[in-house]
């Protein structure tokens, strides 16, 4: 008697919220449609910036442009992996003769995480092939994903950082009693659950590079951010830079609820 | 006759703290030696330093006649000899039973996982534990995954187990099934040094009792001494609590 | 300088002695009334703009910009100068200038979202090419051969892309001082600039460059054409185009581009 009463006025609760959601989803959707268009402005800002006409007319030139941005992430993300992962054990090392990689790996993050990253890319990307590299070793693409790499590594490796002491030292104490070493204790049993708690805050970082990559425009490579641009010049509208906004996003978006899962189905086979 | 373990002297200070001060605990091979004592006595702080988890300030502790607290010794090896279970297991979430339990015997003893099945395999049935191989930690009951912690421990074939007052983070009921194991331990001949608030067990089946108090050891001797009428007056206003 | 100064001086005031006498075609059409608000770019460059202050009336584009303003009737201290972005320029809704001069070149399709006026200077476009690259020969196929670099939003892309063809990828840049900086790393041999900014860069900012040839201004697609940029319909147009009509009757644009200009020729054509 008591269980369906219960699931009488749950299911009643249920569907007033649901009526309530829709409801107000449905108003405010209406309301954007129908009061953006009456502002007087409107007819200008959908041709300046969603005018179908020059979406179709940029965007196969910037699909070209974004192979550039999946090419420069495809080669930076493994290394920022790898050198944050590096910093981090860097960072963590008990043992006093290793004092000065510790202080070397607290300087790197300080300072890659404290340079704005178009700064790093700057001076990186000019600075080092100004020194005299002869082609191709002077590319901005080597430097510029160098300087992605170092900056991104700073955060990757703080994040890694708090992953491993987020680690209870008596999961460090109970592998080494058992008689592993340091670097086994590490590798075997605090790095596995370490990497594991960060996953979520790695998988921001990983997104955020992928707009990041964009800031290498700024030293020549022709990638989305600046094909839209030079679109925005030549045809004095800003319609190509949604047209790049979607395409980030048609990328981002399912790579999020992909990782999304594949977390949940860890989470899943754990039971 | 030589001791199984034996510590002199063992004096171990945090800053301004004396937390040993001068133990003398000596333990003959096969012996189950129980620490009692209030909290803060000193007993897991003594246990740590047995396995060299940390370091002592002054004494020796010899185990089969060789000083393991030497300084410029590495802790490694030795540490691959002294068993510890902890008060909360302490078992690796990331792993189950079985993998928690090869994971030192693989890295260490270099062996592989299919060397080492049956033998695992045999530990996991000896204490009951069967059904739980595969299973992850956060599956297990508290008692079973002490059980585990110590089928961990025993996996590295040590020469000598410590006990970290094992049951004192578990259900009442869960107590006995870990206790049990322990006897097995003790008919197998393992030399253990075990923490504990079980009086109970202690009184039934130490060799020897040593009351702690304040870093050091009041008063130690077999059970019927401790728990008789001869006993200090400090150890029996202790004891009288339980 | 001073004998420069003196030219243009002479010339704005004979402007004004003759634009006084009639009534202002400009009256009520300007953002705030009695003054005209012109904007420049941030920075404004010589020989365009002298020491970034238009003010003075010094550079090509600040002497056009008084000349003009004379002829409509308004006093030098009714030249109000403001900066701008070339986005602000092209964004729908209304502007903070009455007109914008930063060497626009005046094309079909940005005429669709602003006006310009009637072209003021038909800038050829010359080729500066590195240090490394001085003894290259003012010929198309010697072009081919080079690494180009060019600022993303000029019409010099279009050029680039249409009709010289080089045979490696562009790299694209976000303004003058970003390809100064490709070049001085040896990233870039070429860029493709207006004819007085390349002598600039040349002879100012990048040691050993050199300006090896121009393209003829009225050749190829799209012959570079600056206009002031005003907002879609602004009434203000015509009375601009009229006085542009009036200083180019009179001679007194071509002075102004002799003053400021004279360094243009001498640089061969590209063959």
């Amino acid at each position: 008697m008591a269980k369906s009463r219960r699931s009488e006025y749950d299911a009643a609760q249920k569907r007033r919220s649901i009526a309530i959601a829709s409801a107000s989803t449905i108003f405010v959707v209406l309301a954007l449609i129908i009061l953006v268009p009456m502002t007087p402005g409107w007819e200008k800002v959908q041709k300046s910036f969603f005018n179908t006409a020059v979406l179709y007319k940029s965007f196969p030139k910037l699909m070209e442009a974004f192979k550039v941005n999946v090419m420069i992430f495809a080669w930076s993300a493994p290394a920022i992996a790898v050198l944050g992962l590096l910093v981090a054990l860097a960072r963590s090392v008990h043992s006093p003769a290793l004092f000065p990689l510790k202080v070397f790996s607290a300087i790197f993050t300080d300072v890659f995480r404290g340079v704005p990253v178009i700064l790093t890319v700057y001076l990186i990307g000019f600075g080092i092939p100004g020194l005299g590299l002869p082609r191709p070793w002077n590319s901005p693409y080597i430097w510029g994903s160098v300087a992605l790499v170092l900056t991104y590594s700073a955060y990757v490796a703080e994040i890694f950082r708090s992953g491993i002491e987020s680690v209870h030292k008596s999961q460090r104490a109970a592998a080494l009693s058992l008689g592993l070493t340091e670097q086994q204790a590490m590798r075997d049993v605090v790095l596995p659950q370490a990497v594991r708690n960060v996953m979520p805050s790695q998988m921001n970082m990983l997104i955020a590079l992928q707009k990041d990559v964009s800031l290498l425009s700024f030293i020549g490579p022709v990638e989305i951010f600046r094909q839209a641009g030079v679109f925005k010049s030549l045809l004095a509208n800003f319609t190509p830079y949604v047209g790049a906004a979607l395409i980030f996003l048609a990328i981002t978006v399912p790579a999020t609820r992909y990782a999304d899962y594949l977390m949940a189905r860890q989470n899943r086979e754990r039971q | 006759m030589m001791y199984k373990l034996q510590l002199n002297n063992v004096v171990k200070t945090f800053g301004e703290n004396i937390i040993c001060d001068r133990i003398n605990i000596s333990a003959r091979s096969g012996e189950l030696v129980c620490l009692i004592g209030a909290s803060g006595a000193g007993k897991s702080t003594l246990l740590r330093c047995i396995n060299l988890l940390e370091t002592i300030d002054d004494g020796e502790i010899i185990l089969d006649g060789q000083d393991i607290a030497e300084p410029g010794l590495d802790p490694q090896p030795i540490r691959a000899k002294v068993g510890i279970v902890f008060q909360s297991f302490n078992l690796f979430p990331h792993m189950d039973a079985i993998s928690n339990v090869m994971l030192a015997p693989r890295r260490v003893h270099k062996k592989t996982r299919a060397q080492l099945l049956e033998e695992i395999t045999g530990l996991f049935e000896r204490f009951g534990l069967k059904d739980q191989m595969y299973k992850y930690p956060d599956q297990l009951s508290g008692g079973q995954q002490q059980r585990v912690a110590i089928v961990r421990a025993l996996a590295m074939k040590p020469e000598v187990m410590l006990l970290d007052e094992i049951t004192s983070a578990l259900d009442p009921q869960l107590v006995g099934e870990v206790l049990e194991v322990l006897f097995t331990l003790k008919d197998e001949g393992m030399t253990i040094l075990m923490a504990t608030h079980e009086m109970n067990f202690a009184k039934k089946a130490a060799d020897k009792i040593c009351f702690l108090k304040n870093g050091q050891v009041l008063e130690e001797g077999t059970p019927d001494w401790i728990f008789g009428p001869d006993a200090k007056q400090e150890t029996k206003s202790f004891l009288s609590s339980f | 300088m001073k004998f420069v100064t003196s030219i243009s001086t002479l010339t704005a005031v004979l402007i004004a002695s003759v634009a006084n006498a009639d009534s202002h075609c400009a009256d009520g059409k300007t953002l705030n009334d009695g003054k005209l608000t012109i904007a420049t770019g941030n920075p404004a460059y010589y020989p365009w703009v002298m020491d970034d202050s238009p003010e003075s009336g010094q550079g090509f584009e600040a002497a056009v910009a008084y000349a003009v303003a004379n002829a409509m009737g308004f006093e030098n201290d009714d030249v109000v100068w403001v900066r701008s972005s070339f986005d602000e320029a092209i964004q729908p809704g209304p502007k903070n200038f009455d007109m914008n001069m930063q060497q626009y070149s005046i094309t079909a399709e940005r005429d669709e979202v602003v006006d310009f006026s009637d072209p003021y200077y038909t800038a050829p476009m010359a080729v500066l090419v590195s240090p490394g690259a001085t003894d290259t020969n003012p010929t198309m196929e010697s072009l081919k051969g080079l690494k180009w670099g060019a600022v993303g939003s000029t019409t010099a892309v279009a050029k680039l892309q249409n009709v010289i063809k080089p045979e490696q990828e562009l790299l694209l840049y976000g303004d003058n001082a970003d390809v100064n900086a490709a070049m001085s790393a040896n990233q870039i041999d070429a860029a493709l600039f207006d004819l007085p900014t390349a002598l600039f860069l040349s002879a100012v900012m990048i040691e050993g460059s050199k300006v090896i040839g121009q393209f003829a201004a009225d050749e190829s697609d799209n012959p570079d054409n600056f206009g002031m940029l005003m907002e879609d319909g602004n009434p203000l147009k015509p009375c601009v185009d009229e006085a542009l009509a009036e200083l180019k009757g009179n001679g007194a644009l071509a002075a102004i581009e002799a003053t400021w200009l004279q360094d243009t020729t001498g640089v061969p054509l590209i063959k």
